[in-house]
């Protein structure tokens, strides 16, 4: 036993009594901390409401894999490793940190014993080591990922503060441990290299050691409640947002967009619509923005912020806080709406919006679960109401309203792609109502009317007839799915549209419905709640060669061959193998895949509706990922979706690359694999 | 400021194969689609945002049947007050004198300080209604407006003349103006928006409401008979030497009114 | 003797084809109606019909559709001419519905045929954007008002006896309610093809920048506005406000010149109201052929400097 007492709580600072000064100051930052908090529950309490308590079991277990397990971190290794390990730390020391503050009010409360004190110490020294690492990215490396194209201003210097912050509590601990173990005369060895350190550095005097004793000490509890307090003010606030973020996310599949309302199931009797300003939002999606890091993992996967479109996902979970602070501030009133600058088209602008082809990369990437889609839908609603929507989309919504598809062609022409010239028969035929097959082919409107698209529909009659499914279509009864309609804000016309398709469905007879969009997958899976069984056609096509109702045999060409993960099929409704399947029954077919394949992959513009909406940009979207095909080696592009193909070969031909690579859909590549002729393309367009 | 909008609906038949009807004087109109004339619109917008700025009452009118209140909706649902539909028995047959008339009736309460129409509508592509109002109501008549800016009594109008040019008027008001596209960028109308004008009550006015007398309102042109254009069905694929091919070429564009 | 007025709010085509189209009507005498024509102009005219009279121009100089219905109503009230005759383009549309309800006439509009049955007026004239044509006919009254679409008759040659040339009284009593306040010059850079009559659309065929000169050449002598396809747009050779399609302009032109273009659905998905649609393309499968309703097999290189050539010849 050493001679001094040297616990911190037996020494006066001040004048004052240890316990006295800790209380004092555990008062002050909590009445500073709660003052803060208040006005941050306050708007979420302004907030619409959004159902997130439900099935508590699953959000259980996303906080613990995705919250606690860091799930999402490693897509970047290093910048992912220095966050488990700076998360692992802070849980750790989070410990420590209490333990110190308690340590204050009775002796020997921080002792938690020699293991403890050894895995702590090492961590500490991990933890320092992780700071300064992730503060030489920042001032040194500074990796594109951190400087948004169209930030106003840098959040650098946060970041370095919070950094020095973390490496002061690091570092005052470690001089409070050393400076301990000093004045106990020990030495912590290969145990406590930190404290070891320290030690070393402090030297032997006895007063040196135990002012430096308390000071390391003060200096840590000081700056661990004054870290609390700045924490609801910027970008950290993720500390302590991130895990409820994680539980209250969203539960419901990706491809599935919120209701206008969770209040009003009846559209029509809903007093507004969609989000105009930051209380419009439910209040998890405000909780999202509270808890953005500005990591800009999301704006990294962005296709749109790739392209050099105005959109940047992570600015607007940015440009939300700092709305949402201006507005709510800590001292002074609420800003009432009318004097705020217009949160949609002002804030965050119309170009933005129009932007985004909902393609769910930034949020399949998104460490905290911050969700994107769900906004941009809920934004564009408002702007639609208010009659704000883009001219080249007014022309195509009208049709979509008058005619049922985006082209403004006639019903009567909407099933003549199962009419080809020169065939006697149909390829595939017309369902009329009370009739029944097996498989319904649901095309929509694309596939329906573009003649290149009419290309792979009939490629896929052939298959089907090749392999003796019993199907047919809606013919001119089918309208368009709607499903970008709704994306686009347009609920009243998407809700007709889905009517008119539910009582042309509801007439006919059949066992599943098939469809060669992952559009309209989507739509009749998430938006229209199908009961019958919704297939992609790479689905079916892989169970018919499963089955062996198809056989192919190898193709003449030694050309390589990668699949392009469509958004609608891949991400949002998680079918990455079926397509795979197909093209490993293709006998000698060698493949490669793209480095952002799967879950990572590249959105190629976006469909229906998208191919009238030219937004401004650098770079189109289908050139950046045919140029990632061509990295990959491709030499043949395959595709499982109408606007994928629409988008790439038009990459083809803007980038020059006529005669270099080949898109294909997944149905063509079928086809003729099948030895089913299929007439030659037309060329052009 | 009273501002009357004419507006009218007419079939979109650009992607329908026309057929003309057993009565050889109109068409099937199985596979039509029915929206407000595109000038209109761009009227009514023009209209409204007038409205936006300086306070004004809009009344849309149109002369029709009871399916034509349709196009009332969609200018209730952009933002016009109130709306008038004009249908009664005698006025079946209209031609666009016969309507002019009606129309003109309608603005006799209160009297406009502006009137605004279509420079023509895109199924007869006339072109008349706005001039013969101008006449009817002894108004100074500006056609083909791009740009239309409103003050106290008076209004600066550009518009297109012949010759590719435009010119800038100052028309004191009362005055009709018909509109050219492109003068503004009308509002997209939701389904909603328009869901939410169901229940606006539109007054539908007859000849005797009016004041017309039956007599009145004969026709001047009559459509005797409807007829496909010669020609049709994929392109001529035009033979014989360069030279020969090219003056050909000439002439057709010519007979179409290529030459300008 | 039938008596036809033609009005002649400018120089140009308008007077031959309008005299073609009142000859046309049998036995007739023509007057044509200018404002402040110099001698020259109205010597020109006077080759053409019968009589000349040259009404004084507007104030600002300029064709004016208030002060020309104002000088022309009592003219018309006066002489009583049969039929009243203008080409049916922008000044035809600011004065002829106003001066037809003026002088309370029928009045037929953009008609591509006048003729006459039992002494009365008759027409046909295209509805739905060129989709279907009508027959029409005015009621019996003393006298008509009628458009004739311009190119719909061809022009009438200068016959070498000369007319007369009068001049016509200003409008008396005349208060402007409409004051010209100057002419617009189109904004640079800012086209607007959505109102283009004729429209000279270019392709991808076109190659490279420099042999745009060849296409805006052509429609310089075609009286048209350029307008093109996604790529050419994309390569940053023409503004993107002249691009035709679903995600460009939506146009509708009476006629649609596609050079070089190889008539994609998005491109044609912009091209609204059945235009007349002309097309050379040297591949004979391209899908513009499917679209089109005539078109030239062939080099455009080749066949569009000669089809400038031919124009500016026809056009003297
Ligand atoms: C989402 C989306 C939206 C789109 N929106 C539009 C749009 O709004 N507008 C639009 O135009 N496109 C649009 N596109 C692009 C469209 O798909 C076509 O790629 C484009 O229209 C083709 O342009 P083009 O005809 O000029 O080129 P090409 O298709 O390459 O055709 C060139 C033609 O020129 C012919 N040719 C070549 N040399 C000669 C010669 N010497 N003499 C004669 N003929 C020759 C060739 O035979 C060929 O037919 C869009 C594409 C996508 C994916
Ligand atoms: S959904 Fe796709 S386009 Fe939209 S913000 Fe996210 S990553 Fe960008
Ligand atoms: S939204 Fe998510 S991915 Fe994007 S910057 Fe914020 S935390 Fe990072």
């Amino acid at each position: 036993m050493p001679a001094i007492e040297i616990s911190p709580a037996a020494h006066r600072i001040l004048q004052l009594p240890a316990s006295l000064l800790q209380a004092l100051l555990l008062l002050a930052a909590g009445a500073a901390f709660l003052w803060i908090l208040r006005r941050r529950l306050q708007l979420l309490r302004a907030a619409s409401p959004q159902p997130r308590l439900d099935r508590p079991g699953r959000r259980l277990l996303r906080l613990l894999v995705i919250g606690f397990g860091q799930a999402r971190q490693p897509r970047y290794r290093l910048a992912g490793g220095l966050h488990i390990l700076i998360f692992a730390g802070f849980l750790i020391l989070s410990v420590r940190s209490l333990g110190l503050i308690g340590e204050a009010f009775a002796p020997g409360f921080a002792d938690f014993g020699p293991a403890y004190a050894a895995s702590k110490d090492w961590v500490e020294l991990l933890v320092l080591a992780a700071c300064a690492t992730a503060a030489c990215r920042r001032l040194l490396l500074r990796p594109a990922r951190y400087h948004d194209r169209h930030a106003t201003e840098s959040h650098a210097r946060e970041a370095l503060l919070i950094l020095g912050l973390i490496s002061t509590l690091m570092v005052a601990d470690a001089v409070y441990d050393g400076s301990g173990l000093g004045l106990r005369g020990e030495t912590g060895g290969w145990r406590e290299p930190l404290a070891t350190l320290a030690a070393g550095l402090l030297g032997g005097s006895e007063t040196t050691l135990l002012r430096a004793h308390l000071a390391g000490f003060w200096v840590h509890n000081a700056t661990l409640l004054l870290f609390l307090c700045l924490l609801p003010l910027g970008k950290h606030f993720h500390v302590l947002t991130a895990l409820p973020n994680v539980f209250f996310s969203k539960l419901e599949p990706s491809g599935a967009v919120k209701p206008p309302s969770y209040r009003e199931a009846d559209f029509d009797s809903l007093e507004s619509v969609g989000v105009g300003r930051l209380e419009d939002f439910g209040w998890k999606h405000l909780l999202d923005a509270y808890t953005c890091t500005d990591c800009g993992r999301c704006s990294d996967h962005c296709p749109a912020y790739a392209a050099g479109t105005p959109l940047s996902p992570r600015m607007i979970s940015l440009k939300m806080r700092a709305a949402a602070y201006a507005h709510y501030p800590v001292f002074g009133p609420v800003v009432p709406p009318a004097e705020r600058p217009a949160l949609v088209g002002e804030t965050i602008g119309e170009g933005e919006l129009w932007s985004c082809t909902t393609c769910g990369a930034c949020e399949e990437a998104c460490p905290v679960t911050i969700e994107y889609i769900d906004k941009v839908v809920d934004m564009r609603r408002r702007l639609v109401d208010e009659g704000r929507l883009p001219a080249t989309l007014q022309k195509p919504m009208a049709a979509l309203e008058k005619r049922g598809n985006p082209f403004g062609k006639t019903a009567r022409q909407r099933g003549r792609w199962a009419e080809p010239d020169g065939e006697e028969e149909p390829l595939l035929p017309a369902l009329d109502p009370g009739e029944a097959a097996d498989v319904l082919f649901f095309t929509d409107s694309a596939v329906a009317f573009d003649p290149r698209l009419q290309r792979t529909a009939a490629a896929f009659a052939r298959l089907l007839r090749a392999a003796g499914v019993e199907a047919g279509h809606l013919g001119r009864d089918e309208v368009d799915s709607g499903h970008e309609a709704r994306r686009f804000g347009e609920e009243g016309l998407f809700l007709a549209l889905r009517e008119q398709n539910r009582a042309a469905l509801a007439e006919r007879r059949f066992a599943r419905v098939v469809t060669t969009d992952p559009h309209a997958m989507n739509a009749l899976r998430h938006d229209y709640g199908l009961e019958r069984p919704v297939l992609h056609h790479s689905q079916l096509l892989a169970e018919l060669a499963a089955d062996g109702r198809l056989s192919f045999s190898p193709l003449a060409d030694r050309r390589t061959y990668a699949f392009h993960d469509p958004c609608y099929l891949g991400r949002h409704n998680g079918q990455y193998e079926a397509p795979r399947r197909l093209l490993a029954a293709i006998p000698g077919l060698r493949t490669v895949e793209m480095e952002r394949c799967r879950n990572r992959s590249f959105c190629c513009g976006g469909g229906s509706l998208y191919l009238f909406n030219e937004v401004e940009c650098e770079r189109r979207m289908g050139e950046i990922r045919l140029e990632q095909a061509v990295a990959a080696g491709a030499q043949v592009v395959v595709t499982a979706c109408p606007f994928c193909l629409i988008n790439l070969e038009d990459a083809v031909k803007t980038s020059g690359r006529e005669g270099e690579i080949e898109i294909l859909d997944l149905a063509e590549l079928a086809a003729r694999a099948a030895g089913l002729a299929t007439p030659a393309a037309a060329s052009g367009g | 400021m009273d501002i009357y909008v004419c507006v009218r609906r007419v079939p979109d038949t650009s992607e329908v194969e026309i057929e003309i009807d057993r009565s050889g004087r109109a068409l099937e109109e199985d596979d039509f689609s029915w929206d407000i004339n595109e000038w209109d619109a761009y009227a009514v917008e023009a209209a409204v945002q007038l409205k936006e700025r300086l306070g004004a009452r809009v009344t849309a009118l149109t002369v029709g049947d009871e399916d034509d209140e349709e196009v009332l909706r969609r200018a209730l649902a952009m933002g016009c007050d109130q709306a008038r539909l004009l249908s009664d028995d005698v006025f079946a047959g209209a031609d666009s004198w016969v309507t002019a008339r009606i129309l003109a009736a309608a603005m006799a309460e209160p009297r406009p300080d502006l009137v605004l129409c279509g420079a023509v509508s895109a199924d007869q592509g006339r072109g008349q209604v706005g001039g013969f109002l101008a006449g009817l109501l002894d108004l100074p008549l500006v056609a083909l407006a791009t740009d239309l800016q409103v003050e106290e009594g008076s209004a600066r109008v550009r518009h297109e003349v012949s010759g590719g040019v435009e010119h800038l008027v100052d028309l004191r008001l009362p005055a009709v103006v018909t509109v050219q596209t492109g003068l503004n960028e009308p509002r997209y109308v939701s389904i909603r928006g328009i869901r939410k004008v169901a229940g606006v009550e539109i007054p539908v006015l007859g000849a005797a409401d009016l004041g017309l007398d039956p007599a009145e309102l004969q026709p001047r042109v009559v459509t005797e008979e409807l007829f496909p254009p010669p020609q049709g069905g994929g392109a001529e694929i035009l033979t014989g030497s360069g030279e020969e091919q090219v003056e050909r070429l000439v002439e057709l564009l010519h007979e179409h009114g290529g030459l300008v | 003797m039938r008596e036809i007025l033609i009005v002649v709010p400018g120089p140009g085509d308008e007077a031959a084809e309008l005299t073609a189209a009142a000859r046309s009507l049998g036995e007739v005498r023509v007057t044509a109606a200018v404002f402040g024509a110099d001698e020259e102009a109205a010597a020109d005219l006077a080759g053409l019909c019968e009589r000349v009279v040259v009404f004084p121009a507007a104030p600002g100089g300029v064709f004016d559709g208030e002060w020309a219905a104002a000088a022309l109503t009592p003219w018309i009230a006066a002489e009583q001419p049969f039929l009243v005759l203008l080409a049916h383009g922008n000044d035809a549309l600011d004065l002829a519905p106003l001066l037809a309800a003026r002088t309370d006439r029928p009045m037929l509009s953009d008609c591509l045929e006048i003729g006459l049955r039992d002494g009365r007026l008759v027409g046909v004239r295209p509805l739905h954007g060129g989709k279907v044509r009508a027959r029409v006919a005015a009621v019996e009254a003393a006298g008509y008002l009628a458009t004739v679409r311009p190119g719909a008759y061809p022009a009438a040659a200068a016959a070498a006896a000369a007319g007369q040339v009068v001049e016509g009284p200003a409008p008396t009593g005349f208060s402007p309610r409409r004051e010209f306040v100057g002419a617009v010059a189109a904004e640079a850079g800012e086209v607007d093809i959505t109102q283009a009559e004729v429209l000279v659309a270019v392709g991808r065929g076109i190659e490279e920048e420099e042999n745009l000169d060849l296409i805006r050449s052509l429609a310089e002598a075609l009286g048209a506005e350029v307008a093109c396809t996604r790529p050419i747009v994309d390569k940053g050779w023409l503004e993107k406000s002249r691009q035709v399609g679903t995600s460009g302009r939506t146009v509708k032109p009476k006629v649609y010149l596609a050079i070089g273009v190889s008539g994609s659905f998005q491109h044609l998905g912009g091209l609204k109201g059945s235009p007349f649609l002309a097309a050379i393309n040297q591949d004979p499968a391209a899908p513009i052929f499917a679209a089109a309703d005539v078109g030239i097999v062939g080099d455009l290189f080749d066949l569009v400097p000669l089809l400038e050539e031919k124009i500016r010849e026809r056009r003297g």
